[in-house]
């Protein structure tokens, strides 16, 4: 499609002249940036000594005092909590599995997103552009999470998780540049392969001979998990209730709204802490209750789908009534009008918050560590009691180690998420 | 034959009006059905809803609060809430004036300034709040000193690893008048300051509204203080032997939550303080030069109002998310609802009823906030012409 609209443009893109240049020597950028007053001087002076200052004491902190041993002897600990050694050629083979098929996601979702580019767009068509310049704008984009993993596989002790995570970036290319070129036809299959790609990679980790229970799971394997798992069941659920809520019947609106409110007003630990105790109680005592990791993302899952639902809600909202009425006009049923007319177009404007809700979630599954599971924070506590590091003030170190994940993770997606919106354009309507 | 159509009623399965009926009822049923499913299987599993916990002893002591032991659970959990209240204002009001400042610096013409606030909001507000809280504790932990050698700050500030003190005022004597004296002041005050505001409304020139409230509350606050014979003081604190005297006292636990949660918060509400002066349309601000008005005037009189009325409701989320995340405070011992709660359940008391009561708790404090909320947001509202 773009290709098509792209020759139809095509004889009416005039060469455009060239703007005056905006280039400004540095002598004139120290002035207007810098010393445009003397206020702005004095400004710049007292806030430059105390960034270097602070910038000083940091790099000193983190290069020279701060002792790391604690994270380098723990690494395995931080990463995937008490999962057996033997076993942990399951975690890597699902780590292929969903890096391959998230790839894939991806790669269509981008080829979805790709509009055609207009005059006065700074976005330069990506395949236009020389590898290398392609390597830069990619660390550009993505260096928090580079930064993260270079500092991880720098605490490794052998090569092999080195090898193991190239590798790793190399099938999430490949496979993000083979979505991204996926014929129309096989794309309405997407959701389907990322998901059955989740279970198959689920299913290598817990199944057969040794294989390890989620009970088992911890650090950042245990975040991960939890937040995925969340997001991908809070989805049905928090769709359901947003058209509950948008819908003309009051039976149906005041279930949903009492549901949303009530979850919205409560914080998570709260429910974490019903969940442990109470849900074991739900069932008919003929059942064997969940698991405390089943009970937590039960809470996580009901807790979730109330702010999904808002965030639904708005996409719902944002689609024009004209939209409706013209799907209405050529004789659509009522679900028709909804499946394929307002629903793809309200979930295409929720991406990005949908994306704010996942780093959210990300966030919250640190509470998981208050409700006891071997999380990344309840992994600080543990490493510092250890007998070789116990009583020498080593909890700051373990944290900004921890902090350096979540932050990464975060704001990785959070630079990602906004991008997106650029490219969908949400914010111009 | 027309008249036929309309007047034959479709059948029963393909009316609307009976479908929408119909469908509700199911929805309602299937409602009732899973609650009294899991009614069921609770009270199969002997779980009682039995709130009598709530007058028996508590049994512990929370700090810097005057709880006993042979108090009830009742006002323990209530103190908790008092604990959360507290923690949830004081961190609102620094959240607040951090967020505008922050949020202004990263809109500054300085280069430096907005580079540093872009990197406190960044590393801030991508990090997990809980990590903020506990980071701030184990950092206090690992690097002030005890109380013996607190450091001091200018007589302001004493910190050390097992309390905080800061300076405060303290009613002397007659402090409770001198409130009321205050109160009515403020009520001059405002009085004062609508009546300026319908003359500058009437007359069309500047009739000097906050000149003529503040005054009048000034010089009404000045009077009672001379009339009272000074009925506040300055409280220092001051270390005595093994604890501080004087001034407002904290907990490194309460500390660690207030600075944790408005690090975090504040980094959120200067990017919202940041997208709503940007998101006031740069005519508004043209056409403002265009009449005549100076950079100040531009910015108090056109875009600041606008700004204000786009921030409102994301920032009151802010507001909310603060207070509903004083409930990590049970990470660091805090003894605020959440973690009243949970020493109320480790001291054997049952814990889903302990639980239900504080989850109550929190649903009526959030939704009293969406109610003043939505109030605030109704009235502040753009009545569009």
């Amino acid at each position: 499609m773009a290709a098509s609209s792209d020759a139809l443009a095509e004889p009416l893109v005039l060469p455009e002249p060239e703007p005056p240049s905006r280039e400004l020597t540095p002598g004139q950028w120290l002035r207007a940036n810098l010393f445009s007053s003397p206020l702005n001087s004095v400004l710049t002076v007292v806030m430059g000594l105390a960034a270097a200052w602070l910038v000083y004491r940091f790099a000193r902190w983190a290069f020279v005092t701060a002792d790391w041993a604690v994270v380098r002897v723990n690494l395995r600990l931080f990463m995937v909590g008490r999962f057996p050694v033997d076993e942990l050629w399951r975690l890597w083979v699902a780590g292929y599995l969903v890096v391959a098929t998230l790839g894939l996601g991806l790669g269509v979702l981008t080829s979805a997103a790709r509009r055609p580019v207009e005059p006065g767009d700074d976005l330069e068509p990506e395949a236009a552009r020389s590898p290398a310049r392609r390597a830069v704008g990619l660390l550009h984009r993505f260096w928090p999470a580079v930064l993260a993993v270079v500092v991880i596989l720098g605490f490794t002790r052998t090569p092999l998780p080195t090898v193991g995570t190239l590798g790793l970036v190399a099938v999430g290319v490949a496979a993000h540049a083979a979505g991204s070129r996926l014929p129309a036809r096989l794309q309405r299959w997407t959701v389907l392969v990322v998901i059955a790609g989740l279970v198959a990679s689920l299913q290598v980790i817990v199944a057969g001979e040794g294989g390890v229970g989620w009970d088992e799971w911890g650090g950042l394997h245990l975040a991960v998990a939890a937040t995925v798992a969340g997001i991908v069941l809070a989805f049905p659920l928090g769709l359901v209730l947003a058209l509950g809520r948008r819908s003309s019947l009051p039976g149906v609106r005041v279930v949903t709204v009492a549901y949303i409110e009530a979850f919205r007003a409560v914080p998570l630990v709260t429910l974490l802490f019903l969940g442990r105790y109470m849900i074991g109680f739900m069932f008919p005592n003929t059942v064997e209750p969940p698991s405390f990791l089943v009970r937590a993302v039960i809470a996580i899952t009901l807790f979730e789908a109330a702010y999904i639902a808002e965030i639904v809600r708005g996409g719902l909202q944002a689609v024009p009534r004209g939209q409706i009425e013209a799907a209405q006009a050529i004789g659509l049923s009522p679900v028709k009008v909804m499946r394929l007319v307002v629903l793809p177009q309200a979930l295409r404007a929720v991406i990005p918050a949908m994306v704010g809700q996942f780093i959210s979630l990300f966030k919250d599954t640190s509470l998981l560590a208050i409700v006891g599971f071997f999380e990344m924070l309840r992994v600080v506590d543990a490493v510092t009691q250890q007998d070789a590091f116990r009583g020498q003030g080593l909890r700051p170190i373990a944290l900004a180690f921890v902090g350096l994940i979540y932050w990464a993770g975060c704001s990785t997606m959070s630079r990602e998420s906004q991008r997106l919106e650029r490219r969908l354009g949400v914010g111009e309507r | 034959m027309a008249t036929t159509a309309t007047r034959s009623r479709p059948p029963l399965w393909r009316d609307v009006r009976a479908l929408r009926v119909a469908f509700q009822v199911a929805v309602l049923v299937a409602v009732v059905a899973l609650f009294s499913y899991l009614a069921d299987n609770l009270r199969a599993n002997d779980v009682e809803f039995d709130f009598a916990f709530l007058d028996q002893q508590a049994g512990f002591r929370i700090a810097y609060t005057d709880l006993l032991p042979s108090d009830t659970v009742r006002s323990a959990i209530l103190t908790g809430l008092r604990n959360t209240l507290t923690v949830a204002l004081l961190g609102i009001v620094l959240t607040l004036v951090l967020g505008t400042l922050v949020g202004i610096a990263r809109l500054s013409g300085n280069w430096l300034l907005r580079r540093a606030a872009g990197v406190y909001v960044e590393v801030l507000r991508n990090i997990p709040p809980l990590l903020a809280i506990v980071f701030v504790n184990s950092a206090a932990l690992a690097t002030l000193s005890p109380i013996a050698d607190a450091t001091e700050v200018g007589g302001l500030l004493v910190m050390s690893v097992a309390e905080f003190g800061i300076v405060s005022v303290r009613g002397d004597g007659n402090g409770g008048q001198y409130v009321a004296v205050l109160v009515v002041g403020l009520v001059v005050a405002l009085a004062l300051a609508r009546w300026r505001g319908r003359v500058e409304e009437r007359t069309g020139t500047p009739a000097r509204r906050w000149t003529w409230g503040g005054g009048a509350f000034l010089a009404i606050a000045v009077a009672g203080y001379v009339a009272l014979s000074s009925p506040v003081v300055l409280s220092r604190p001051e270390v005595e032997g093994l604890s501080i005297t004087g001034g407002a006292r904290m907990g490194l636990p309460f500390v660690s939550v207030l600075v944790g949660l408005v690090l975090y918060t504040s980094s959120h509400v200067a990017e919202i303080v940041r997208g709503s002066i940007l998101a006031v349309p740069k005519g508004q601000t043209e056409a403002a030069g265009a009449i005549g008005l100076s950079a100040g005037q531009r910015l108090r009189h056109v875009v600041l109002p606008q700004a204000f009325r786009i921030a409102t409701p994301p920032i009151i989320n802010q507001c909310l998310n603060l207070t509903k995340n004083t409930s990590l405070g049970v990470a660091v011992a805090f003894a605020e609802l959440m973690g009243v709660t949970n020493t109320v359940i480790g001291n054997g008391h049952p814990a889903i009823p302990s639980i239900v009561v504080a989850m109550g708790l929190y649903l009526v404090l959030s939704l009293s906030i969406s109610l003043v909320a939505n109030i605030a947001n109704h009235r502040l509202r753009l009545v569009e012409r």
